[in-house]
C-alpha cells in the first residue's frame, strides 16, 4: 500500500506542481489571478483529441502542436483581454472566470458534452514493488520532472529568469533598473500558459477529456498556491506534492471515502493556514516583497 | 399623419405582444416539452426519441382529441442538470410558464428530477420522467396522490429493481465463473460512484451478495469525475475479487473500464455503467473496455417484442447510434400519451391521469404497467419482471455490444425460461480465464 500511495501521490503532485507553478509565476510577476489557467489546460487536451482522433496524426505531434497553439492563444488572450484591465485586480479575477466559462461553452458547442479520450503514448504497464504502474504514468512523471527542471534552470540560471524573479520581487524597482516590465510580464504569461498546456498534453492520456475538466484541478491548484504561499514557486512545488499525497492517503486508507480526497486535501490546506496564514513559503507582510 | 403613424405602431406592438404571449390562439397543436441535458448523450436521446415520436404521429395526421386532430409540437429545454440543478428548475419553469407546454417528458438526474417534479406538479402538468431511477419520485405519488398524480415514471424502472436486475445478472455471471473456472466462492468487489442513487444499491448489494453464495471483497466509492482509479484497482486486485460489481453513471465509468482493461485486472466487470451503454464507449476507453458488461435497455440485434427492431433500426438509421434508455421519450409519447389522449378525448390532465395509470401497454422496451403499493395506492412506478420490463445485460465484445442476458433465465420456480431473440452466451475475458482456470 505504501508504494501505491507513493506512486499515486507523485503522479498527482507532479500534475498539480506544473499547474500551480504556472499560476504562481504570473501572479508573482504581474499580480494576475488567472482563473482561466486550467481552461488552457482543457484547451490543450481538446487540441490533442482533435489532432489525434479527427486528423489522424500521431500523439507526439499533437502534443507539440497543442502546446504551441495554446501558448499562442494564451498570449493573444493576454494582449487583447487581460493586459488592458491588468491594473484592476477584481476585474481581472472576474474577467478570467468569464474567460474560462467561455472556453468551456465553446468546447461544449464544438465537441458536445460526451466524454472523450486520447491514446496513450506508451500502452501497457510494469510492476514496481508489487504495484502495477502504467508506462504512461511513468512517462508523465518523467516529463513533468524535466519540465520542472527546465523551469528551474530558466528562472535561476538565465538572464530572463533573473528578470522574471526581479519583477516578481519588486516591479517598480525592476523597471527602474531598466527591465521592461511589460515585456517580462508577457513572457511570464507565455511560460505560464505554456506550462498549463504542457500539463494538458502530458496528463490527457491519463484522463477524460470533457468541457468541464478544468474545474476540478482549478480548485486544487488554487489550494496548492495558497498553501505554498501566493507567488512563491518553491511553495507551489512543495504544496503540490503535499496535496497529491493527501489525496493518495485518503483513496488508499479510506476506500469508501475515496470521493472525499478533494475535501480532505483542502482541509490540510486550511490547517496549515491556521498555523501559518501566509502559506508555507509566503511572506507575512506585503512590504517584505 | 403623426397620430396615425403612432397609432399604427401601437397597434403593431400590441399584435406582436399578443402573438408572442398567446401562441396557442387558433393553434391545433399539443405542446410537449422535452427537458434534459441537451449537450450530452442523455439529453440528445430525450430529444431524438421525442422527435421520432412527433414525426411519426404528425405523419399520420396527429392525435385525435375529441372531434379534431391535433399535431404535436415539441419544445426543447436544456436542463443543464449535470452542472446546475437550478438551471433545471428554471428550464422547467420556463417551458411551463413561457412556452405553455401541455405535457413534459425527459429529465435525467434524480436530484434534478426531484426538483423539476415539484414545479410540474405546481402547475398540474403531466411529467413523464425518462431517466431518473430514484424510488422517492414515485413514493411521493403514493404519499400525496392529490398533488403528485401528474408524475409518471417512463424509464428506467426504479433503482431497487435496477439493483435486483443487476444482482440477477451478477449471480448469472458468478455461476458462469464458478462453473467455467472452478471457483468455489466468487468474491465480489463493489465499486459505486458517490451519488444519491447509488447509496441504496450498495446497501442492498452488501446484504444480498452473501445470500447468493458469494462474498463481498470490499466497497469502494470513487468520485463521479475521478480521472484516476488505479489506486482503487490496486486495492480491488489485492482483495482477490473475481468480479467487480460496478455502479456508475458518470465519466468514472470510462476511466474505470479503461484502466481496468489496461491493467488486465483479473476480475470481470458487471453491473451498471451508463457510459458503457453508449456507442462512443469503445473510443472513450481506447478499446480497453472489452468484456465490460452493463445493464442496457437496447442493443442492436436484440428484440423484446415485435416493436423493438423497427424502433432500434429506425433510430440507428436516423441518428447513427444505438438508442439509450432516455430515447424512451419515443415510447412515452407514441404508446403512452398519444393513445391515452385519444381515449380521454381531451387534454384535461386529470382525465388523462385516470386513464394512463390503469393502462397496460406494449412498448419497444417491454410492457408497461403502473404499480400500486402494498396499501393499494397508485405509485405510477413501472412494474418490473418477466412479461413487463426486464432490461438487458449487454457485453462489449471486440468493439461491439452484444446481448448476453436474459439467457435461459428462469425468474422463479415454475416460471417460463426467457431468452430474448438475439441474446448470446456471456464471454469471460481471456486474462481472467488465465488467472483462475485450474
Amino acid at each position: 500500500m505504501a508504494v501505491n500511495i507513493l506512486i499515486s501521490g507523485l503522479i498527482s503532485g507532479s500534475m498539480y506542481a506544473l499547474l500551480a507553478i504556472g499560476f504562481s509565476l504570473i501572479f508573482g510577476v504581474a499580480r494576475i489571478v488567472n482563473i482561466a489557467h486550467t481552461g488552457f489546460y482543457m484547451l490543450a487536451a481538446y487540441c490533442i483529441f482533435f489532432i489525434t482522433e479527427k486528423m489522424g496524426l500521431n500523439p507526439v505531434t499533437a502534443m507539440v502542436a497543442a502546446v504551441i497553439l495554446v501558448t499562442l492563444m494564451g498570449l493573444i488572450v493576454y494582449m487583447l483581454f487581460i493586459k488592458p484591465i491588468r491594473e484592476h485586480e477584481a476585474a481581472v479575477l472576474i474577467g478570467t472566470i468569464a474567460l474560462a466559462i467561455a472556453m468551456q461553452e465553446v468546447m461544449l458547442l464544438l465537441f458536445g458534452g460526451s466524454f472523450r479520450s486520447v491514446p496513450s503514448l506508451i500502452g501497457g504497464y510494469f510492476v514496481l514493488l508489487g504495484v502495477k504502474v502504467f508506462y504512461q504514468q511513468l512517462l508523465t512523471f518523467i516529463v513533468v520532472l524535466l519540465a520542472l527542471a527546465a523551469i528551474w534552470i530558466l528562472l535561476m540560471k538565465t538572464r530572463l529568469g533573473l528578470a522574471v524573479r526581479s519583477t516578481a520581487e519588486d516591479r517598480e524597482v525592476a523597471n527602474l533598473m531598466g527591465m521592461n516590465e511589460s515585456r517580462v510580464t508577457m513572457i511570464a504569461m507565455g511560460i505560464s500558459v505554456g506550462l498549463a498546456a504542457l500539463t494538458g498534453a502530458v496528463v490527457v492520456p491519463l484522463t477524460i477529456v470533457s468541457p468541464f475538466m478544468w474545474t476540478d484541478p482549478l480548485i486544487i491548484m488554487m489550494a496548492v498556491v495558497v498553501l505554498g504561499g501566493l507567488g512563491s514557486i518553491k511553495g507551489s512545488f512543495v504544496g503540490a506534492y503535499m496535496m497529491g499525497f493527501a489525496e493518495a492517503l485518503v483513496v488508499f486508507l479510506i476506500p469508501k471515502g475515496a470521493f472525499l480526497k478533494g475535501p480532505v486535501a483542502l482541509s490540510v490546506m486550511i490547517l496549515v493556514l491556521l498555523i501559518r496564514p501566509e502559506g508555507l513559503f509566503g511572506v507575512a507582510f506585503e512590504e517584505e516583497r | 399623419m403623426k397620430k396615425i403613424t403612432f397609432g399604427g405602431v401601437v397597434l403593431m406592438a400590441v399584435c406582436l405582444v399578443m402573438g408572442m404571449t398567446f401562441p396557442s390562439w387558433g393553434a391545433n397543436v399539443i405542446k410537449i416539452g422535452v427537458i434534459g441535458p441537451m449537450q450530452f448523450m442523455q439529453g440528445k436521446g430525450h430529444w431524438n426519441g421525442a422527435l421520432m415520436a412527433a414525426d411519426e404521429i404528425n405523419g399520420k395526421g396527429g392525435i385525435q382529441v375529441g372531434n379534431k386532430k391535433m399535431k404535436i409540437q415539441l419544445v426543447k429545454a436544456d436542463s443543464n442538470e449535470f452542472l446546475n440543478i437550478t438551471d433545471a428548475t428554471n428550464a422547467m419553469q420556463r417551458i411551463i410558464t413561457r412556452d405553455k407546454v401541455d405535457f413534459i417528458v425527459g429529465g435525467f438526474r434524480s436530484e434534478a428530477v426531484l426538483a423539476m417534479q415539484d414545479i410540474a406538479m405546481d402547475y398540474k402538468k403531466i411529467f413523464i420522467d425518462c431517466g431518473a431511477a430514484a424510488p422517492e419520485l414515485c413514493q411521493k405519488v403514493a404519499d400525496d396522490y392529490g398533488r403528485y398524480k401528474y408524475f409518471f415514471r417512463g424509464t428506467p424502472f426504479n433503482s431497487l429493481y435496477l439493483a435486483r436486475t443487476c444482482f440477477i445478472q451478477m449471480g448469472t455471471v458468478g455461476a458462469i465463473l464458478k462453473k467455467a473456472l472452478g471457483i468455489p466462492k466468487v468474491k465480489v468487489a463493489i465499486v459505486g460512484e458517490k451519488a444519491m442513487w447509488v447509496d441504496p444499491m450498495i446497501k442492498a448489494a452488501q446484504g444480498l451478495i452473501p445470500k447468493m453464495g458469494m462474498e463481498v471483497a470490499g466497497v469502494w466509492r470513487p468520485s463521479q469525475t475521478a480521472t484516476d482509479v488505479s489506486a482503487i484497482l490496486a486495492a480491488v486486485q489485492s482483495s482477490h475479487a473475481q468480479m467487480i460489481f460496478t455502479i456508475f453513471s458518470a465519466s468514472v465509468g470510462i476511466t474505470f473500464a479503461r484502466q481496468a482493461g489496461e491493467l488486465k485486472i483479473p476480475a470481470v466487470e458487471v453491473g451498471i455503467n451508463v457510459e458503457a451503454q453508449k456507442d462512443g464507449f469503445w473510443q472513450a476507453t481506447q478499446g480497453k473496455g472489452n468484456y465490460v458488461m452493463d445493464m442496457n435497455t437496447y442493443c442492436r440485434g436484440v428484440e423484446y417484442n415485435d416493436l423493438t427492431k423497427p424502433f432500434v433500426d429506425e433510430y440507428v438509421k436516423r441518428f447513427g447510434v444505438t438508442p439509450t434508455y432516455t430515447a424512451d421519450t419515443y415510447a412515452a409519447i407514441v404508446y403512452g400519451l398519444a393513445p391515452t389522449i385519444e381515449q380521454a378525448g381531451t387534454l384535461n390532465a386529470d382525465k388523462i391521469v385516470s386513464i394512463l395509470e390503469k393502462r397496460v401497454y406494449k412498448t419497444p422496451g417491454g410492457r408497461i404497467k403502473y404499480m400500486v403499493d402494498k396499501e393499494g395506492r397508485q405509485t405510477h412506478d413501472l412494474t418490473w419482471g418477466p412479461g413487463y420490463l426486464t432490461s438487458l445485460g449487454v457485453q462489449w465484445v471486440d468493439g461491439k455490444q452484444v446481448g448476453v442476458w436474459p439467457y435461459h433465465w428462469v425468474a422463479a420456480k415454475g416460471a417460463p425460461e426467457i431468452t430474448y431473440k438475439g441474446i448470446v452466451p456471456y464471454t469471460i475475458p481471456p486474462w481472467v480465464i488465465k488467472a483462475y482456470k485450474k
